[in-house]
């Protein structure tokens, strides 16, 4: 489904240049559902933009579904294979937009006739109801926002959807429910996941395998089993897990 | 539907969960206008423009004597219940001639208000999207706009087309965009890397649709707002022009005009320069109280809370 | 038995707002003694609202009322702003959730830690230098003397709110208010400032309220914890009880969190009920009167 292979991504030019990704290499099986771990700076929202088309400062290898992708140019075809949901869902939706311009220029732009039936849809579909559909996103809270986005994303039917710390930004019980609801639509929809998150306890809970990142460097791939177990091969993954377990008495 | 007939229609628009888009949108206004109306100042301001706007229409119905009638015998007159603030050096009624005089006044921030923001706007939000080799030169040439003096380039505009009210607006309009294509490509450069950019590039939305549907209303709220706070300097630089003799031509009652008319006898006749220079003042205040106003409804920074 | 340090009998923080008046914390009681002492709730539950009226830092027009809010039996309540200055920073701190927007970003950090320390302790520049010197050490940074020439952007998140904490112990307060202290940082570097936040407050015997949404965290790190539910407190627990919360939104936290240890195909999620807003507090199961601290 996703083939990324020695992936260099950077900012700025010498002598200033930040190699934020550097030789990151994983493939996605179609269906799966894949975590990219690791701190911030670590480099691992930086692989979801360059997927996505938003950085051009890249080199190496992107494939989805086979297709090579270069530069910052997609096709429409990959905006109907690829979505993408954000960090924060303060800033990922137009304040002056409310949902149903949201959604319907969504659905337009991906050319979909029938657009009142299937809003109603989307909204069905995210757990919000119709209620919501006139709403601004000033009337919504963070979760009914994360919702949005994630109705957003879903608008282009994609097969592939790219999850940048979708719930880091939300209080734990609303977490549980947006988690719960993306579990549902992998189900309901086929849908292949790739998840960045620095709470491996999430990761380990959505993801099937994850790549443990430092540094920009993938330094180990691993299950979601073994991260549970405890059982990470390199001293780093180790080191995250202990501290990631909570804080002990020193 | 039941339910909806109970509520006022204040509920009804202040509804946190609108059920037609028609809803939604009237809800957002007068939320606007709660936010405004608690303003007292810039209420203020409002009225006193509305009242300017029904001055302007109604001025044949309001002004006591023709703006244009001459009477020789008696110039210069004090106020009194004749004349409400005097006559001028030809005898005209100093009062008639403010009330049509507001016309022109409106006329020149109208034209003014509308064509500069648009100029402004356009160039400052392609330059700031596109980034690169169009934002170089098309700041390059705002920048030169804005090396001159705002007036002394209207003057050289003016005197190179001719004097006129005209081509005094448009002078005007042609000096007053820079700094709005300033502020909008700022305010382009903080949307361009929202998030909510980067998903509408991702459902393949192109950079015209971006800029019309996703930039520009939030950059148009900010430059309303700098507009209303501009009118008061436009309205100063129009009657700056008319005072040079370079805008409005005589008999045409223009403010500025009338002040240069009063000069001469300033000393003595104080009247027929401070009654057009009150109503200038007045006019500028209203439209500064009532940016100010827009800027608490309008300024996205306001409404996080 | 020792007095509190501080004592809150129903606070109570009010805003105006267009549809009347908002009420973010709602009859809040609590005494802290020289102890950890946690503050947990989700956003909007008046957590750092709380924090913030002990400092008098609610700004008009919210509205700060409580029927007793004093610091050693001191009121702080109706303070003038010029009497709550000498508390604010000497005898009670505040650390802040993002060391990026607390420090000035034009001004060196020496200078800054400098200044506030005089303006708390007064003294000479070479004194307070020498203090400067010594608390960057107390919060485990290499080198200070190069630390104290730099400016805030140049310092990473941990190190900055490491600097933060040695700015607001330098005049050796006896409360700390830390509100979300470790939220901005990798979990590598939270156990790092936790480490030095809990060493200080051992060693110079503070009272802390720490303020946080991270319910676990909490009760690893303090000794009592405190559970706000919209602008009230539900219910107060021995740290190490925390797992057998009584109260349903406390269980309702604690289940709807993924865990490393016990992993599920679907997490629980809260059922809140409205019946929560305005019940009474869960009865203390605790007999002494600062469980775990003292």
């Amino acid at each position: 489904m996703l083939t990324v292979d020695q992936l260099d991504v950077w900012f700025g030019f010498p002598p200033d240049r930040v190699d934020a990704v550097q030789q990151a290499t994983f493939a996605v099986a179609p269906g799966e559902s894949f975590g990219l771990v690791g701190e911030s700076g670590s480099g691992k929202s930086t692989i979801l933009r360059a997927v996505a088309g938003l950085i051009d400062t890249w080199s190496g290898r992107i494939g989805v579904d086979d297709q090579p992708v270069s530069g910052t140019r997609r096709d429409r075809n990959f905006y109907k294979t690829v979505q993408m949901v954000f960090q924060d869902p303060y800033a990922s939706l137009h304040p002056r937009h409310s949902v149903d311009a949201v959604l319907s220029e969504a659905l337009r732009l991906q050319g979909m006739q029938d657009i009142d039936r299937r809003i109603a849809r989307l909204l069905d579909d995210v757990g919000l109801g119709r209620g919501f559909r006139f709403r601004y996103p000033h009337q919504l809270s963070g979760g009914q926002r994360q919702r949005v986005a994630i109705a957003r994303a879903l608008a282009a039917e994609p097969r592939l959807l790219l999850l940048d710390e979708p719930t880091s930004a939300l209080d734990v019980s609303v977490q549980a429910e947006i988690l719960n609801l993306l579990a549902d639509l992998r189900a309901e929809h086929d849908l292949t996941y790739v998840m960045v998150s620095h709470d491996l306890a999430v990761v380990a809970h959505m993801c099937d395998r994850l790549a443990v990142m430092q540094h920009g460097r993938i330094v180990e791939i691993m299950s979601g089993a073994a991260l549970r177990a405890g059982a990470g091969q390199q001293d780093y993954t180790r080191h995250l897990i202990q501290a990631s377990a909570g804080y002990s008495r020193a | 539907m039941s339910q909806s007939r109970d509520m006022t229609r204040r509920e009804w628009l202040l509804s946190d969960a609108p059920q037609t888009r028609r809803q939604a949108r009237l809800g957002a206004i007068y939320q606007g206008w709660l936010t405004f109306r608690a303003n007292k100042l810039a209420m203020l301001g409002l009225i006193i423009l509305v009242i300017l706007i029904g001055m302007a229409i109604f001025a044949p119905w309001l002004a006591p004597q023709s703006p244009f009638t001459q009477n020789l015998a008696g110039r210069l007159q004090p106020p009194s219940g004749e004349h409400l603030l005097g006559t001028d050096a030809l005898g005209r009624d100093i009062l008639s001639r403010l009330i049509y005089g507001s016309r022109i006044t409106l006329f020149i921030v109208g034209t003014v208000a509308l064509i500069a923001p648009i100029i402004g706007l356009f160039i400052g939000t392609v330059a700031g999207f596109t980034g690169g080799w169009t934002d170089q030169v098309l700041m390059r040439i705002t920048d030169i706009f804005l090396a001159f003096p705002k007036l002394i380039l209207a003057l050289a505009f003016v005197a190179a087309l001719g004097a006129s009210i005209g081509n005094a607006v448009l002078a005007l309009a042609l000096t007053a965009w820079p700094p709005y294509a300033r502020l909008a490509r700022a305010e382009t450069l903080t949307i361009r890397n929202a998030d909510y950019i980067a998903a509408a590039r991702l459902q393949g939305a192109g950079p015209m649709r971006l800029l019309i549907r996703h930039v520009w209303p939030l950059c148009i709220s900010s430059l309303i707002v700098r507009v209303a706070l501009d009118m008061a300097g436009i309205i100063l630089s129009a009657a700056g022009l008319g005072f040079l003799g370079l805008g409005a031509q005589p008999p045409m009652p223009e403010w500025g005009a009338m002040i240069s008319d009063g000069r001469t006898y300033i000393l003595d006749f104080w009247w027929v320069a401070a009654m057009p220079g009150l109503a200038i003042f007045i006019v500028s205040l209203a439209f500064n109280l009532l940016g100010d106003g827009l800027r608490d409804v309008l300024d996205p920074k306001g409404t996080k809370e | 038995m020792t007095s509190p340090l501080l004592s809150v009998r129903n606070l109570r923080v009010t805003f105006p707002t267009r549809q009347g008046a908002f009420q973010a914390v709602r009859g809040v009681n609590f005494d802290l003694g020289r102890e950890r002492l946690g503050v947990v709730g989700e956003s909007g539950s008046g957590k750092s609202m709380t924090g913030r009226s002990l400092l008098g830092l609610i700004r008009p027009p919210g509205k700060v009322e409580a029927d007793r809010m004093e610091f050693h039996d001191q009121p702080l309540l109706d303070l003038s702003e010029r009497q709550m200055r000498k508390i604010r920073g000497s005898r009670i701190s505040m650390v802040m959730q993002d060391p990026k927007f607390s420090l000035n970003p034009v001004m060196k950090i020496g200078d800054q830690i400098i200044e506030a320390y005089r303006l708390h302790a007064g003294g000479g520049k070479a004194a307070a230098r020498q203090k400067a010197l010594e608390m960057l050490d107390a919060v485990q940074i290499r080198d200070p003397a190069r630390v104290m020439e730099t400016y805030p952007h140049e310092v990473s998140g941990g190190m900055g709110q490491r600097i933060m904490i040695a700015m607001m112990l330098a005049p050796d307060p006896e409360i700390l208010i830390a509100d979300e202290p470790t939220s901005a940082l990798d979990v590598s570097v939270r156990t790092e400032v936790l480490n030095i936040m809990d060493r200080l407050v051992r060693d110079r015997g503070m009272g802390l309220i720490f303020i946080s949404h991270d319910l676990n965290l909490v009760a690893q790190f303090c000794d009592r914890v405190l559970i706000m539910y919209a602008g009230r407190i539900v219910e107060t627990l021995a740290a190490q009880d925390l797992h057998h919360a009584r109260h349903p939104y406390t269980q309702g936290l604690l289940n709807s969190l993924p865990r490393l240890d016990a992993p599920i195909d679907r997490l629980p999620v809260l059922q809140r009920q409205d019946s929560w807003r305005d019940a009474e507090p869960m009865p203390d199961i605790q007999k002494t009167e600062f469980p775990g601290g003292l």
